[in-house]
């Protein structure tokens, strides 16, 4: 029997290097991804939108748990930069005849794929693929835990809209206690020397969250005072079946629901999407000039090519 | 009836041990012994205490100078998976580990497949085990039928085949009700209920313990009061029956303070702590492994540990006890929340409190020793091991000096979820005597 003792979640196994959570990016690494993403604007702008840097090399995704935005992107960022990319969705595959997260790894990877995207419903799903791929791994959400490439992108926004984030006030508002993007962005954003506020019910904040830094207000008018209006949406998907988190969405949309009413001149906002438009955020704040949301995704595409090319041929990848 | 009568304990059959232990220190707290003594035990009874005693012709003598010998332990809470998931352990792999741990008895929880809700199933195990059971065994048959938490189970008829105690653990008793009538019906037999108390409304889905660190994780947290509240209220129904009751593995602050109060208020309780709670924290969940760490109750904070390191000490935590739970490598090979509760513990409770609680000096080693032999007996009605003569021989001599770091091959269960591997612990058991048999015996006793 070989050993199961699991290697700690941010482990580099054999000089692979995995992107599984925020916690795990320290500000040079953070800055010298950005500076790359930054880069790769200029591709995008260009009538053949492709580098050849990561040709012959293969970037599998397997997501078990629907995606728009972030399979979308890792598959064509993967693409911009030369790669062979195979997609897997956990429907239509042998996920759906119970075959287990391990079982399925361990066949893909007899492919010898050099980077494994995966997102999975469960925490440490992504932490897990580590053990049964030689793959360099990037989580691209696991749970409610964390999905890194989604905070890098908002970094990314922020920076571009703001010019800085190192004393920006960014206030998260909605149902952190589902969120990966919240936690992500949480620790990433302090790591980068903004301050965070959450705002929401009482019982869509984790208890304990304050540990980390982040100031906690149960009062909308709080985000008044932030920089960046960061909207979460109610991720149902997550929440126990028949647990009262809020008496109802109506009543959400009443006390938390942001609305221009609620914003002041100034402010930006962000939303990771799918919006629930009518419910956390108004028509009008989602249209407005304020809103970053289209931004977010562009930035996702290059920040994505910036996380694939810096696992594959970066400093450490190239070995 | 006291309300806690002993049930039948099993062993299989073996020679029973002619052997003189010589010059090792010799310690049971309950005999207020602390020597160095020659121990003979002859035809599985200890024979003499002494200095220099003759070593009758043909015997067995062992030098143990420098290791201690200590009555063996008992563990009013282990799994042993049979009936039914024999591929996570069995009667014969759990014993094992029992033995190499120094125990000498173990008391099996009923969350089998069938669940030990009948005399059928009980008598089989009875008969399994007096087939291989290297120590002795005890069983709890279910409160409710197929521990559904419904209709009470054949009370009687358990305690006539033997029951050590009744209990659904892995569950709570949610209705009040049936509590109350178990606890009203078990008069009639004396047998203890053992509760495992959560109240799973507060507590559903839960991965870990709620905080900081659950916070971060983003698993489902499992909120103190889930325990403490169901605590309170089991033992308010134990007070107004008059009833004693057991209360399995305390994990936070304010479940040892509802067991406080309510021994203050004058409830006969009992209650356990576990090692990996008496010694770990919620922190370890971080590298979310699993296998390791991931149980019910969960392993909790810091500030709750102290409490229970405290309730240890005063005693409002009677029993040392493991919750000794196999499960296959594979079914702890998944994502967090999607693994199994429970974690591997008869190898390592010992050695692992002798170097987190004892070498620091936090808890003294005659206590760790009550906690684990007359705690358990007194609260199963059963008799404590001890090194007096005339006593059946349940002894276990130990190198308490030799630190160890866990392995898998270190084992014996059939399972290696285990919350100490690759963690350093302090004591080696050399020989296990249990019911005066030879349960364990390490190769390097013979050096």
């Amino acid at each position: 029997m070989t050993a199961v003792l699991t290697e700690p979640a941010a482990v580099r196994v054999a000089g692979t290097r995995h992107l599984l959570s925020s916690e795990d990016l320290d500000r040079p690494t953070v800055e010298r991804l950005l500076e790359l993403a930054a880069s790769f604007e200029a591709v995008a702008e260009r009538e053949v939108k492709k580098l050849p840097t990561l040709r012959g090399r293969t970037v599998l995704s397997v997501f078990f748990e629907a995606s728009t935005r972030t399979s979308s992107s890792f598959e064509l960022a993967a693409k911009r930069l030369s790669a062979d990319t195979i997609s897997l969705k956990s429907s239509g595959s042998s996920v759906e005849k119970g075959e287990t997260l391990k079982d399925t790894l361990l066949t893909l990877d007899a492919y010898g794929p050099d980077v494994v995207v995966i997102r999975h419903a469960q925490v440490g799903a992504a932490a897990l693929a580590t053990r049964y791929t030689r793959a360099a791994v990037v989580n691209a959400g696991d749970g409610a835990h964390q999905h890194p490439t989604q905070s890098l992108l908002d970094l990314y926004t922020m920076r571009a809209s703001l010019g800085r984030v190192e004393g920006v006030h960014v206030a998260i508002v909605g149902d952190v206690l589902h969120s990966r993007v919240a936690r992500s962005n949480i620790a990433l954003l302090l790591a980068c020397g903004a301050h965070v506020t959450l705002v929401g019910p009482p019982s869509l904040i984790p208890r304990g969250i304050e540990a980390t830094g982040v100031s906690v207000s149960y009062d909308i008018s709080d985000i008044a005072t932030a920089d960046v209006v960061y909207v979460l949406r109610m991720q149902r998907e997550r929440m126990l079946a028949g647990e009262a988190y809020v008496p109802s969405l109506r009543e959400y949309t009443l006390r938390y629901g942001v609305t221009s009413a609620r914003l002041r001149p100034g402010q930006v906002v962000m939303h990771p999407g799918p919006m629930n438009r009518g419910v956390e955020i108004t028509d009008e704040v989602a249209d407005s000039a304020a809103s970053l949301v289209t931004h977010q995704v562009r930035a996702g595409l290059v920040v994505r090519m910036a996380v694939l090319y810096d696992l594959l041929a970066g400093p450490e990848g190239a070995a | 009836m006291s309300g806690r009568e002993p049930g039948r304990l099993t062993q299989a059959p073996g020679r029973p041990a002619d052997v003189l232990l010589r010059g090792a220190r010799v310690l049971d707290p309950g005999q207020g012994v602390d020597a160095l003594l020659d121990v003979l035990v002859r035809d599985g009874e200890i024979a003499a205490l002494g200095d220099g005693l003759d070593a009758p012709a043909g015997i067995e003598v062992i030098e143990a100078a420098g290791s201690t010998l200590l009555p063996a332990f008992i563990d009013p809470h282990v799994h042993l998976r049979t009936p039914g998931q024999e591929h996570k352990e069995d009667l014969a792999t759990g014993t094992a580990a029992a033995a190499a741990g120094g125990y000498c008895t173990v008391l099996a929880m009923p969350n089998t497949d069938p669940v030990v809700d009948s005399p059928q199933v009980l008598d089989s195990l009875h008969e399994r085990a007096a087939a291989d059971a290297r120590v002795r065994v005890g069983f709890f048959g279910a409160i409710s039928l197929g521990q559904l938490g419904e209709q009470m189970a054949p009370l009687g008829e358990l305690a006539d085949y033997g029951a050590c105690g009744y209990s659904d653990d892995g569950r709570p008793v949610l209705s009040a009700s049936l509590l109350r009538r178990a606890l009203q019906y078990a008069a009639t037999t004396g047998r203890v209920l053992s509760l495992h108390c959560e109240d799973t409304s507060l507590s559903r889905a839960a991965d870990m313990h709620e905080g900081a660190v659950c916070a971060r994780l983003g698993l489902v947290g499992y909120p103190a009061i889930a325990e403490s509240t169901m605590i309170a209220r089991d033992l308010r129904i134990a007070q107004y029956e008059s009833r004693p009751l057991h209360i399995c593995h305390l994990h936070v602050e304010q479940s040892v303070e509802e067991v406080r109060r309510a021994r203050e208020w004058g409830v006969d309780v009992s209650a356990e702590a576990s090692p990996h709670h008496l010694l770990l924290t919620d922190e370890e969940v971080l590298g979310l492994d699993a296998a390791r760490f991931k149980m019910s109750p969960p392993l909790a904070a810091e500030p709750h540990r102290q409490a229970l390191i405290e309730g240890l000490r005063d005693g409002t935590i009677d029993c040392i006890a493991t919750d000794h739970a196999p499960h296959h490598p594979a079914e702890k090979e998944v994502p967090f929340p999607a693994a199994p509760n429970g974690v591997i513990g008869l190898e390592t409770a010992f050695p692992a409190l002798v170097l987190g609680l004892v070498e620091s000096g936090v808890v003294s080693l005659e206590l760790i020793v009550e906690r684990m032999t007359a705690g358990p007996a007194r609260a199963f009605g059963l008799t404590a091991p001890r090194i007096a003569v005339g006593a059946v021989a349940d002894l276990a001599l130990w190198d308490l000096r030799e630190r160890w770091t866990v392995s898998e091959d270190d084992l014996r269960s059939r399972s290696r979820n285990c919350a100490f591997l690759g963690r350093e612990v302090q004591g080696r058991c050399r020989l296990t005597l249990a019911g005066g048999r030879v349960a364990h015996s390490a190769a390097a006793v013979a050096a």
